[in-house]
């Protein structure tokens, strides 16, 4: 409802009520009272307790929250700690890699089933499946597949390439590859989905028209049809990156960090300082960053999302 | 005996168990103006569309140019296209628009500079070339698709209800412009549309397609004076044809308690009898001074008057049944009145009743 | 009238090379996606001298439904060791609560939203929504806070609050974009009738919803069932959901590994959002669908 009709609206309840003027604040009173745990929840959990973490992360909390404001000194000690270093640059791998990785695939999942083929709901339905499962569920099952006794790497030298190693979550350098198979595992079919739905969207008239200039079928998918998703690609992209920065259960179920510390990420940091090991002032400045890093992500889809359409 | 374009041959399409063109058989004459007119179901899209090689028939054969083109893909059949929603690049230029399909076939630069002017000096998009479909209105756009089609300098072009997108002047306008380039060019043009003034106002022959078959086809003169069945007559014609159920014997219709003598009418089959329908249009009906010398006169009762400011139409009721008639703008009557109105046999049409062929 | 040459549909080969090429490569990737659940099964329908003698791929020579009953009234998490039964009734009784309520107050919040606009409502709306990217882990410890103040932390309830404060954000546009897109002309006519707020959505808006509320249920059933990290932190061992349990169960490196039971219990915890995935199909694309537009 646009504002000139709420007026309207409002204009038109007061001609039919014509003894007593409601108090502005009564109006709309049972919408205003219904509303209540939204804005409950949005000012006190949200603001309200970000707002909390990100003062307290500047004292020196313990075991309990104190206001004892030690300046930057956590966070000094934050940066300074090998275990987040090597959680952010676990991110950073992880995440860029899942980016590209998951965007290419999606796109061509969604190009070859765009096709109208046959099957193609047996195939998205096996391709989104792994959606419905816990991460925890997917990091236990990669972890079991990914043994070194029992897995792939006991299958290859069972078929007779006897000096085959495929030994990933025991490798501190290449973990968290382990960890990204079974991350894109889980999370391509989503995103193979919202692109099929993006290219069903476009104008049938576009490849008849391609079929008559005589330009080639994946031809046409990357000069015309992909630079035609552009909203679709951008959508994916927030989606994909939200889901890296929360990454934790995948990491927790497939290996527990490890080994040592080699697949940390931040969220694990995050909660094995706040939980376990009573450090809540590392844990109040680690979320801090996580939150940093989330905005980071955002400000740049803003731009993209808000920015174009005022220049446009 | 003209030189055929394109000739479509005993073309069937069914998809599944629906049968969509029923054995179809057409010759389009070099750099004729061919429309396809139909309302939607009828079949005309889809038939464009296999000319096109967008779509695969179940059976038959289609030749452009004298070449079997039946299995060949649409960018070797010597077609351009024009569609509906245009179906332009939306990310690329006008000029990347014009260009993207000479590219990928290799055309080389100066051979693809040199038709882009061409295109754009016919079509007076000059100014547009460097800007983007989004920049351009609907009927630039249209221009834009019909470069598109005009680059490819191919000897035929297809056009998928072009204007229907566009509100009702700029249709009025670019209905001209496409009559003239047509003029200019003489391509052979193959259109489709569901709009009977586009058809009757572009087309040197029309089509009128029922079902996937072609109920007549003829020149728009030939469409609108002697329409070969019913269901054309009661298409072409705004408003539409008035039909009124009878019996014809020994050359007199007879509709309830009025005779109508049909002397002058040119029969098809000078013996027929039977139940017929007779359909006259609102536009021949005589009034005022006219029908004083028409073979038929009757006064009706005015029912309802419609003022269109260029016209009058008015509703009456003859032999129990509807009766539109088309008078003068300025013709003054009134609900109630009388009327006194005339017909003349040779204007009128008469269908077999079953049948509804033209007798 | 038909010369020679072509005629009629042209004449496909099935096996084209790019057939192949496509059918081939989808075979291909679908079997990595297969593959996990396939080793699942498998896996947990072993005996373990089997699973030793084997690896993951090979098909059970003698199925047995062992690993099952183990994982699911045996299995040890901490003192108890009454299986997984435990987790799948918390989980079950997290679940329900959870899912009424958050759909409950974000649709009458939705409803709010789209009708009924009062100055600061989509202020608010716009902070709920940019909350819904803010990562969990900096509302963790102040939530602690709150739930301990008002005596529920560690219990079921409190994780029940918790699971209805985060789905929120998205199940409130979710339903503030459906009501939306209802024709304003049937809210002004029950106006004019002189219905009040709670008088349309239960007798207008909520019959004529059906379909947005599965969306909604899918989505949150299989959040909260898959949930782990509000799990963990807001229970205590004896309400742990399945999920917490499993990897419990699965990661606590007490002796053997008993890989089967392993197997089992991983395949019953992703046992009902994986029913309620093939159930509802195109439902279920549609609703993450959904929750995936967001801003």
């Amino acid at each position: 409802m646009s504002d000139e009709q709420t007026n309207a609206d409002r204009a038109i309840a007061d001609a039919a009520a014509p003894q007593r003027k409601p108090i502005k604040w009564l109006r709309y009173l049972p919408a205003k009272i219904a509303s209540i745990p939204m804005i409950l929840t949005a000012m006190v959990v949200f603001v309200g307790g970000s707002v909390w973490t990100i003062v307290h992360s500047f004292t020196k909390s313990r075991l309990l929250p104190k206001l004892d404001f030690v300046g930057l000194q956590q966070y000094e000690r934050l940066w300074g700690t090998k275990r987040w270093l090597v959680s952010v640059e676990n991110l950073a791998i992880f995440g860029i890699c899942s980016l590209i990785f998951t965007l290419i695939i999606a796109f061509v999942l969604a190009a070859m089933l765009d096709r109208k083929i046959r099957f193609e709901d047996a195939f998205r339905t096996i391709f989104l499946y792994p959606f419905a499962l816990s991460f925890i569920v997917t990091g236990l099952v990669w972890q079991w597949i990914l043994n070194p006794d029992f897995g792939i790497q006991k299958v290859m030298q069972g078929v007779g390439w006897e000096s085959f190693t495929f030994d990933p979550l025991n490798n501190p350098d290449i973990v968290i590859f382990g960890v990204l198979i079974a991350a894109l595992w889980q999370g391509t079919g989503l995103i193979m989905c919202i692109m099929l739905a993006g290219m069903r969207g476009i104008d049938e008239d576009i490849w008849k028209a391609t079929r008559v200039d005589g330009i080639s079928t994946w031809k046409t998918y990357v000069v015309v049809i992909i630079p035609m998703m552009k909203p679709v690609f951008i959508t994916s992209l927030v989606l994909i990156a939200a889901g890296i920065v929360k990454v934790y259960d995948l990491v927790v179920a497939q290996t527990s960090g490890g080994p040592g510390i080699a697949s940390e990420v931040p969220a694990k940091y995050v909660y094995d300082k706040m939980f376990l090991s009573q450090n809540l002032g590392q844990g109040f400045a680690a979320s801090t960053m996580m939150l940093v890093m989330v905005i980071i992500i955002l400000v740049p889809y803003a731009y993209l999302q808000y920015g174009g359409r005022q220049r446009g | 005996m003209q030189e055929v374009s394109v000739s479509v041959r005993k073309l069937d399409l069914s998809f599944g168990a629906v049968t969509v063109l029923r054995q179809l058989d057409i010759d389009v004459h070099d750099g004729e103006f061919l429309v396809l007119l139909g309302s939607s179901g009828c079949g005309k899209s889809t038939l464009l569309n296999c000319i096109a090689g967008l779509l695969e028939a179940s059976d038959g054969q289609i030749f452009i140019k004298g070449k079997n083109v039946t299995w060949a893909e649409p960018s070797e059949r010597g077609i351009g296209m024009v569609f509906q929603s245009y179906a332009l690049y939306p990310q690329m230029t006008v000029e990347g628009n014009l260009s993207f399909g000479l590219k990928n076939a290799r055309v080389p630069k100066a051979e693809i500079k040199k038709r882009i002017d061409y295109a754009a000096q016919v079509l007076q998009i000059e100014p547009l070339l460097k800007r983007k479909p989004g920049a351009l209105s609907g009927g630039q756009r249209q221009r834009v698709a019909i470069g598109r089609a005009l680059v490819r300098d191919v000897d035929v072009f297809l056009f998928d209800e072009p204007l229907s997108n566009l509100d009702a002047k700029l249709r009025a306008d670019l209905r001209v412009e496409l009559k003239r380039l047509h003029n200019q060019l003489e391509n052979t043009m193959i259109y489709v549309t569901h709009d009977q003034i586009e058809a009757m106002t572009l087309a040197d022959r029309i089509a009128i397609m029922k079902s996937g078959a072609i109920q007549q086809l003829g020149s728009p003169d030939e469409i609108y004076n002697r329409p070969m069945n019913k269901y054309v007559a009661d298409f072409i014609g705004s408003p539409a044809m008035n039909f009124l159920e009878g019996h014809l014997d020994k050359g007199v219709i007879q509709v309830g308690e009025h005779g109508f003598p049909m002397t002058g009418y040119e029969f098809v089959d000078g013996n027929a009898t039977g139940d017929v329908w007779l359909g006259i249009r609102p536009e021949h009906i005589l009034t005022g001074d006219g029908t004083t010398n028409a073979a038929f006169q009757t006064t009706v009762e005015v029912d309802i008057v419609e003022p269109t400011g260029a016209d009058t139409l008015v509703l009456a009721t003859l032999a129990d049944a509807p009766f539109r008639v088309r008078m003068d703008g300025q013709a003054r009557v009134r609900p109630g009145e009388t009327l006194v109105i005339g017909i003349n046999p040779a204007a009128a049409s008469v269908f077999d009743k079953e049948s509804e062929q033209r007798l | 009238m038909l010369e020679d040459g072509p005629r009629g549909a042209k004449p496909k080969k099935r096996f084209s090379r790019n057939n192949i090429i496509l059918y081939g490569t989808l075979l291909l990737v679908a079997m990595y996606y297969i593959l996990p659940l396939y080793v699942m099964i498998v896996t947990s329908l072993k005996g373990m001298p089997e699973v030793r003698l084997g690896n993951v791929f090979s098909p059970p020579v003698e199925v047995t439904f062992q690993p099952w009953v183990k994982a699911w009234a045996e299995a040890c998490t901490g003192i108890n060791c009454d299986g997984l039964s435990r987790g799948f009734w918390n989980s079950v009784r997290i679940l329900v609560p959870s899912v009424l309520l958050s759909i409950a107050i974000a649709s009458v919040n939705g409803y709010a939203l789209a009708n009924w606009r009062f100055k600061g409502s989509e202020l608010f709306f716009n902070i709920l929504i940019i909350g819904a990217f803010i990562p969990y882990q900096v509302m963790l410890y102040p939530i602690v806070i709150l739930l301990r103040e008002i005596g529920l932390y560690g219990s079921l309830w409190g994780l029940i609050m918790v699971h209805t404060i985060f789905g929120m954000p998205i199940l409130t546009l979710l339903f503030r974009n459906y009501f939306a897109s209802v024709p304003e002309e049937l809210f002004k006519a029950a106006r004019i009738d002189g219905a009040g707020f709670w008088g349309i959505f239960l007798r207008i808006m909520l019959p004529m919803s059906l379909p947005i509320f599965v969306v909604a249920i899918i989505l949150q059933v299989t959040g909260i069932w898959n949930d782990f990290l509000l799990g963990v932190v807001y229970t205590k061992p004896d309400v742990y959901p399945m999920t917490v349990q499993l990897n419990n169960i699965v990661n606590s490196v007490q002796g053997v590994k008993e890989y089967n039971v392993n197997m089992a219990a991983t395949l019953l915890t992703g046992l009902v959002p994986l029913i309620i995935y093939f159930a509802s199909g195109k439902l279920f694309v549609r609703g993450i669908a959904a929750g995936a537009v967001k801003g």
